[in-house]
């Protein structure tokens, strides 16, 4: 038999997953604690000798061994564009299809100030934009001049604006010692997204200089490569769910959504356009493959940004606790994040915080519908995806793949009569990632397409 | 090869009159303006930020349903704020309600900042030109 082993390097846990190729099925998983810091092959290691004693298999031969990686921080990034509703969003929207952690966004000018802030938030990769083509040169020029004249800033520079400005921009940058990357425009035209060419020259950024820069690349002697950030692992087998691929039909438009210690990620794979008549869209058109990122909602790191965003009162009400067992829950939560709720109350506050964690991910990733009252009557106006049609609800991440019931907490991500202007799926099918594969399969999806999507339709287990 | 001088067109508020934008759209186009055209029920944050992005000469609103003086004000101030403040602005179409005197409806649209207002009926062989002369594209006459 024919062996893939897929690893996934997480901030906290070293997940492995060996595959059997020709009956297509998974052998195995193992997890450990990653080791980034010290030796990244430790936390490996590790995970592999529970993976051989859990299968039975000493020593297999993999035909590919292939990686993602969330270790260190993930892929940190900062975008900067001209408009905050125009090329920075574009620019944002780029940056976390490529599967980055958006700590920051920047418009106009960059000041003084603000390129200090940069310094200090230290990223992996800054992405420059501003203008469409022909359109604003000066902005994007000042903020390529700001960037340069900092000695600080190690950090390579991806430029996706005016291709006017382009080569200037470039020799800027490049004369101030940076790293930089000319791609087109992350906004040729006003309205148009091009984000594509941008995740590809980050891509190609995380090959050659981030997996290296994490303490990566003593991984990479022992496996074909650290190919993608988990994020565009997970958006990739997502993709290859929906869209099928050749022969194998696909489960058509999707959302996944993936709750985590830090972050709350919502993938949706859907043209989103309105299903209702007499519905015209506003604003920058959608991608098929979206992604977004709540920096607010997770279940230790950010248990305390949640509690913020959402209020004690909900947490009382979803978790029918007292407002002294939350507070300490999610206390602790925050200090300890390695800590599995084990006892009784501890699971109720954990299933509460990522109900409200997926109720809030979601209603922020799907559209809106407005009404506009005019002299000839109700206008309807969308913003974002219309997803109320879509056939399936995906659930992953540690706290519902474990959980008894993972139903209560994907609840939270359905459409709700109370607000109907909320575009959410209103009757999807829920399908859970119970064996924690969706990173695997994207990176599988790389070199054998077929299979990860027939392990995917095989594993993945729809709840009712 | 001089580049395109590029103007932002859009219907402004809440009117979904799109015929006359797209043919206003066309006849710009094929008089070799390069058009931004946001469309119907643009607002003024719309027309403001798509000139900044695309580094736009002129702004060209239309207003066929008569609300437009509610639409338009504050547009020159907002312009200013961004940055823009000098950028060329147009208006055009029905733009009051009720039967008013011409010369009262231009005055209100000119103090609200328009540099050219235009009445219903305006032919394009009329604006167009004045758009050139304005930008100083050609000379006066020309």
């Amino acid at each position: 038999m024919e062996l893939a082993l897929l690893i996934d390097f997480g901030s906290t846990y070293t997940k492995v997953a060996a595959v059997d190729l020709d009956e297509e099925i998974i052998v195995g998983t193992a997890r450990a604690f990653s080791t980034v810091e010290t030796n990244i092959m430790e936390g490996f290691s590790k995970a592999l000798r529970e993976l051989e004693h859990s299968t039975g298999l000493s020593s297999p031969v993999y035909k590919y061994k292939t990686a993602c990686s969330s270790a260190a921080g993930g892929l940190r990034m900062v975008a900067i564009g001209l408009v905050p509703d125009l090329t920075v969003e574009a620019a944002k929207r780029a940056a976390l299809g490529a599967g980055a952690r958006v700590i920051d966004v920047f418009a106009h000018e960059l000041t003084k100030a603000e390129v200090g802030k940069i310094e200090q938030m230290n990223p992996d990769i800054i992405l420059l934009a501003g203008g469409t083509d022909g359109g604003n040169k000066e902005v994007i020029t000042h903020n390529a001049r700001q960037l340069a004249g900092s000695a600080m800033l190690k950090a390579p520079v991806v430029v996706a604006g005016n291709k006017t400005a382009a080569e200037d921009v470039g020799a800027i940058l490049t004369g101030g010692g940076k790293d930089v990357r000319i791609t087109d425009n992350v906004m040729p035209e006003l309205n148009v997204l091009n984000i594509d060419p941008t995740r590809n020259a980050i891509r190609e950024l995380f090959l050659q200089r981030i997996v290296a820069a994490k303490g990566l690349k003593k991984a990479e002697e022992f496996i074909d490569g650290v190919l993608m950030p988990t994020p565009t692992a997970v958006l990739q087998a997502s993709e290859l769910l929906a869209r099928g691929h050749k022969g194998e039909p696909g489960l058509g438009d999707l959302i996944v959504v993936d709750v985590g210690g830090a972050t709350t990620d919502v993938h949706s794979l859907a043209s989103g356009e309105p299903t209702k008549a007499g519905v015209s869209m506003k604003g920058l058109p959608e991608p098929f493959a979206k992604r977004t990122v709540e920096g607010d909602l997770g279940m230790r790191y950010s248990a305390h940004a949640l509690l913020e965003t959402a209020g004690l009162p909900r947490l009382v009400k979803s978790s029918g606790l007292g407002e002294t067992d939350i507070l300490n829950h999610i206390a602790n939560a925050g200090s300890n994040p390695e800590v599995l709720s084990t006892d009784g109350p501890s699971r109720q506050i954990d299933t509460a915080v990522a109900y409200v964690a997926v109720n809030i991910a979601v209603e922020r990733h799907v559209g809106k519908i407005e009404v506009l009252y005019t002299p000839f009557g109700a206008s309807y106006i969308q913003t974002g995806k219309d997803l109320t049609q879509v056939n399936f609800l995906i659930g992953t991440g540690g706290v519902i793949v474990y959980h008894e019931n993972p139903l209560v907490i994907m609840k939270g991500a359905l459409f709700d009569e109370n607000r109907p202007t909320v575009l959410k799926p209103m009757k999807p099918k829920v399908l859970i990632d119970r064996e924690y594969i969706l990173a695997a399969m994207g990176l599988l999806a790389e070199v054998n397409p077929l299979t990860s999507l027939r392990i995917m339709k095989k594993y993945l287990a729809e709840i009712v | 090869m001089e580049q395109q001088p590029t103007v932002v067109l859009g219907v402004i508020g809440a009117d979904v009159h799109a015929v006359g934008n797209r043919i206003l759209a066309y006849a710009l186009e094929q008089a070799g303006f390069k058009v931004v055209n946001i469309g119907v029920l643009a607002s003024q944050e719309e027309f403001i930020n798509g000139a900044i992005e695309t580094g736009a000469l002129a702004i060209l609103v239309s207003s066929l349903y008569g609300h437009g003086e509610m639409d338009c004000r504050g547009l020159r101030e907002k312009a200013v704020e961004a940055g823009i403040g000098s950028i060329l602005m147009y208006v055009g179409g029905n733009l009051v309600i009720g039967k008013r005197e011409w010369d009262e409806v231009e005055s209100v649209y000119q103090q609200m900042g328009f540099d050219r207002v235009y009445p219903p009926g305006t032919l394009l062989d009329e604006v167009i030109p004045q758009l050139r002369i304005d930008l100083g594209l050609v000379e006066n006459g020309g």
